[in-house]
């Protein structure tokens, strides 16, 4: 059974990937990192279930997980209002100033 | 390696799979930001169920609270306070989306490889406590209490610094 949570949990964090670096809306780009922890969340789980010595440790992890992602999300999305203001556009293509 | 007999927990495993794919699936396929935050919704719902599943009752409802609950509002907050016209704009740029999915069916490939061929070691079975979010709660304020006060520390670090960024600049 773990192998098939490993396995669910590695096609959401592809899936998640892909997003992250194909879309060109900051906000679309943020939705897909927040896809990528939650697979990794699973993972954690999983193992704290079926791993070699099963405990709640994982469980506590996730937790912590969960906090930072949170926090991340909430920076994230006041950057992007941030930003927007500054540029009046939330296209990643169009924040290239660094590249020149 | 999938000979798994048909259990309630199979049975609830492939449901919960297939919602937490399709979503993930279609909000990368949905061009209008909103059904992808919706989809999204849905595969936060997926993994909550999945928590259940593995016996993590409390981490369920945590998920299910912060994930589908404050970070999909959050973002359709985003979303309404940055652009209207919410719909992702098609320029030629297909050797980009192609190279990434190249690179992150890799990734996949590469990670299946790992798992299937990964010798796990058989785990003595899981004795679920009688009261997830007991031990959870104990375990928080005795072995994690600095953890604990740390992400104290940083929530609220991280959300007076939302606030100031978010702000409007006093003219």
């Amino acid at each position: 059974m773990l192998s098939s949570y490993l396995t669910l949990a590695a096609i959401l964090f592809c899936i998640g990937l892909y997003g992250a670096l194909v879309k060109r809306n900051a906000v679309v780009v943020l939705l897909s990192i927040e896809l990528m922890l939650n697979a990794v969340n699973l993972n954690l789980v999983a193992f704290s279930k079926y791993g070699a010595v099963p405990s709640l440790t994982g469980q506590m992890f996730t937790l912590f997980t969960i906090a930072v992602a949170a926090a991340e999300a909430a920076v994230g999305i006041a950057v992007l209002i941030a930003l927007f203001r500054a540029r009046g556009t939330v296209n990643v293509d169009e924040f290239d100033e660094m590249r020149r | 390696m999938f000979n798994v007999s048909l259990t309630g927990e199979f049975v609830a495993f492939f449901v919960f799979s297939v919602i937490i794919i399709s979503g993930a699936v279609l909000m990368v396929s949905f061009t209008k930001v909103v059904h992808m935050v919706v989809s999204l919704a849905a595969v936060f719902i997926g993994v909550a169920g999945m928590f259940v599943l593995l016996n993590a009752e409390f981490l369920a409802f945590v998920q299910v609270l912060i994930y589908a609950g404050a970070v999909s509002i959050l973002m359709i907050f985003g979303i309404m306070m940055t652009k209207h016209q919410d719909v992702e704009a098609e320029k030629g740029r297909s050797w980009h989306e192609a190279l990434a999915a190249v690179g992150a069916l890799a990734l996949f490939g590469l990670l299946f490889y790992a798992i299937r061929e990964t010798e796990f070691p058989v785990a003595q079975p899981f004795q679920p406590a009688q009261d997830n979010a007991l031990e959870i709660g104990k375990l928080l304020f005795t072995g994690y209490v600095v953890p604990f006060e740390l992400v104290s520390v940083l929530l609220t670090v991280a959300f007076i610094g939302a606030i100031v960024l978010a702000k409007k600049e006093a003219e």
